[in-house]
C-alpha cells in the first residue's frame, strides 16, 4: 500500500518550526493527515484538512542509528522505515511492498535483520539500528558492498540495500554453507530484475572473504 | 492506519491489567502491524509485551518441551533441544516466512496469526471473519488457496501457520494466564476454532488472556519427525499443502504416529484416520500409500482448489516415506 500523496493535494504545514525538506514535508502529510512531532518539535498538524485537530497519540523514542543517538517524538503509527527515510533523511532503506513481503526495507536492529516496514518506531527505545548508510567504514566499503560491485549483483538497484543488509545478517547467522543454503536464507529479499545468481555469488564471496 | 495509544509493560500483571481494559497485545507485530496498515485491525491500544520474561525453552520434568510465548521463531528453530527432540518443529519454523520475519515473530504470535485469505485482507470485500454477517467473498470467488477441510458456509479461509501444524500433530498445549492471574492450558485441538457460523472467533481464549508458553508433551523415544511444505514457489510462501509427521517405531512396528496437515484446513488438520491406519503396522511403501489415502477424508473442495485433494494425499505419503523410511 503506497501512502505517498501527490504534493498538489496537500498544503504546507502551518506551524513548522524547522526547515522542511520535500521528504519531511511528505512525511508530515502521509500519516493519515495526522500531526507528526519530530525532534521534540511539533510539525504540521493535519495538512489534509481540519477535521481531526487532535494530535494522534505519539511517543518519545531514543535510539541509535548508525552510531548516532537520536531522540524523537513519533506518531505511534510511524514505522522504523518511515522514521529513517522521512525524518532522519536516511533514504537508503527502500519501501517496496510496505507489508513485509519484499525485503527492500531490511535493516539490522540490535544486530538482527528485520523488516523495518513492519517495525513500529515507538517500540525501539534503546535499540541500535544499522542501515546501509552505516555499513561502510568511512571510504572503505563493507566486504559485501564490494562483493555486490565486483559481482555486478544488481541492475536497477532498488532492492540492493535490502539485499546487502539481509546478506550481512545471513552471513552473521552462518547460513552460507552452500549456494542452495544462501538462496533459501536470502529468500526474504525479492529482486524484480532477477539478479539472484549474482546476489548469491556476492554473498558467498563475502562470506568466504574472497 | 488508525491512531492508537501505546504502552509497554514490564510485568505480566501490568500486561493483564492492560489486556483486561481492552488493550491488544503486540509481540513480534509482523501480522498485526501489517493488518493495522490495511485497517483490517483497528486496535485502540497496543500493549507491548516484548519485555516480559517469556523467552525460555525448557525441558519439562516429564521430558516434554516448553517454549516461551515470546521466543522468536528463529530462536526456537535454532534451539538445540528443539532440533534434536522435535525436528518437525524446527523444520516447520524454518520453512515459514523469511529470515527477517522469523527474527521478529514469536511463537505465541505465530499461533495467533490471522488468515492470509485475500478477501479477509481487503476491507472492501465481504468477509464474515472480518465483518460478521457480511458474507464470504471466497465461496464464489478465487478460492484456489482456500481450505478443503473444516470449512463452513460462512468461511473457507485457511490457518496460515506452519508451526501450528507441527504443534497440532504433537498435541501441544497452549498455556495462558487469565486476567485474574490464574493459569490454564488448552489442548491444541481445542485452541484454534473451526469457523462454523462464527468465523470471527478464532481462538479459545478469553478477552485479556495472555499466552505464556506452548508445551509439547512427552512422546516415546526414539521419535522421528519432519515437516514437508508444498507451495507455489520454493521458498517464502504459504503452503498449498503441508504435512507434519512424527513416528515412534520399536521392534519394526509403528507404536505411535502423529500426523497433521497444513494449507488445507480452516485450522491445522489432525489426520486421525491416517494415524490409526499406521499404528501396529510395519513400515512399507504399501503402508504409506494406504495410510495417506485417508488424508483427505471429508474434504469439500471449492471451485478452484480441487487439486488439493490429491496433492494432500501425495504430500502426506511423501512425508511418511521421508520420515518412516523406504522399505
Amino acid at each position: 500500500m503506497s501512502t505517498e500523496l501527490p504534493e498538489s493535494t496537500v498544503s504546507p504545514p502551518t506551524r513548522a518550526p524547522f526547515t522542511t525538506s520535500r521528504r519531511t514535508f511528505i512525511a508530515t502529510t502521509t500519516l493519515a493527515g495526522g500531526a507528526v512531532v519530530a525532534g521534540g518539535l511539533f510539525v504540521g498538524p493535519n495538512a489534509l484538512g481540519d477535521e481531526s485537530a487532535a494530535e494522534p497519540p505519539s511517543g518519545r523514542v531514543s535510539l541509535t542509528v548508525n552510531g548516532v543517538r537520536h531522540t524523537v517524538m513519533v506518531d505511534n503509527r510511524t514505522s522504523l522505515l518511515d522514521l529513517l527515510r522521512e525524518h532522519l533523511d536516511l533514504t537508503g532503506s527502500k519501501k517496496g511492498c510496505n507489508a513485509g513481503a519484499c525485503g527492500a526495507c531490511t535493516v539490522l536492529v540490535d544486530g538482527q535483520r528485520v523488516n523495518s516496514c513492519l517495525t513500529l518506531a515507538v517500540r525501539l527505545d534503546g535499540a541500535e539500528v544499522t542501515t546501509i548508510e552505516g555499513l561502510a567504514d568511512g571510504e572503505d566499503l563493507h566486504a559485501l558492498q564490494q562483493a555486490f560491485i565486483d559481482q555486478d549483483a544488481f541492475q536497477c538497484g532498488f532492492c540492493t540495500s535490502g539485499q546487502i543488509m539481509s546478506g550481512v545478517g545471513c552471513i552473521k547467522e552462518g547460513h552460507t554453507g552452500s549456494a542452495e543454503e544462501i538462496r533459501e536464507w536470502m529468500s526474504g529479499n525479492i529482486c524484480r530484475c532477477g539478479c539472484y545468481t549474482k546476489i548469491v555469488r556476492a554473498v558467498d564471496h563475502a562470506a568466504r572473504g574472497k | 492506519m488508525h491512531p492508537f495509544s501505546y504502552t509497554k509493560v514490564s510485568t505480566t500483571r501490568e500486561a493483564l491489567n492492560a489486556g483486561r481494559s481492552g488493550g491488544r497485545y503486540i509481540a513480534g507485530g509482523t501480522t498485526l502491524v501489517d493488518l493495522m496498515r490495511e485497517t483490517v485491525e483497528r486496535p485502540d491500544t497496543l500493549v507491548d509485551i516484548s519485555g516480559l520474561p517469556l523467552r525460555g525453552i525448557t525441558v519439562t520434568g516429564r521430558g516434554g518441551l516448553r517454549i516461551g510465548a515470546l521466543v522468536r521463531m528463529a530462536e526456537a528453530a535454532a534451539d538445540s533441544k528443539v532440533r534434536t527432540t522435535f525436528p518437525v518443529i524446527s523444520q516447520a519454523l524454518e520453512l515459514s516466512a523469511s529470515a527477517q520475519l522469523r527474527n521478529m515473530a514469536t511463537i505465541g504470535g505465530n499461533i495467533m496469526q490471522r488468515t492470509r485469505c485475500a478477501y479477509f485482507r481487503d476491507v472492501t470485500a465481504a468477509c464474515n471473519k472480518r465483518e460478521p454477517g457480511s458474507g464470504c467473498a471466497a465461496l464464489k470467488g478465487v478460492n484456489r488457496t482456500h481450505a478443503i477441510l473444516g470449512t463452513s458456509g460462512d468461511c473457507v479461509a485457511t490457518h496460515p501457520s506452519d508451526a501450528a501444524v507441527a504443534f497440532a500433530a504433537l498435541e501441544a498445549r497452549v498455556h495462558v494466564l487469565g486476567s485474574d492471574g490464574r493459569e490454564r492450558s488448552i489442548g491444541f485441538a481445542d485452541f484454534l476454532l473451526r469457523p462454523g457460523s462464527t468465523p470471527h472467533r478464532e481462538q479459545a481464549i478469553h478477552r485479556g488472556e495472555l499466552i505464556t508458553a506452548v508445551e509439547i508433551p512427552v512422546h516415546p523415544r526414539p521419535l522421528v519427525s519432519g515437516y514437508l511444505k508444498v507451495r507455489d514457489r520454493q521458498s517464502y510462501e504459504f503452503a498449498l499443502t503441508s504435512a507434519a509427521v512424527a513416528l515412534h517405531v520399536r521392534g519394526g512396528v509403528i507404536r505411535e504416529a502423529r500426523v497433521a496437515a497444513g494449507g488445507v484446513g480452516t485450522v491445522p488438520w489432525k489426520l486421525s484416520a491416517v494415524e490409526r491406519h499406521l499404528i501396529g503396522e510395519r513400515p512399507s511403501e504399501a503402508l504409506w500409500t494406504a495410510a495417506a489415502a485417508r488424508a483427505a477424508d471429508g474434504a469439500r473442495p471449492l471451485e478452484h482448489n480441487r487439486f488439493k485433494v490429491d496433492l494432500l494425499k501425495r504430500t502426506v505419503e511423501r512425508q511418511l516415506r521421508i520420515v518412516g523410511g523406504s522399505r
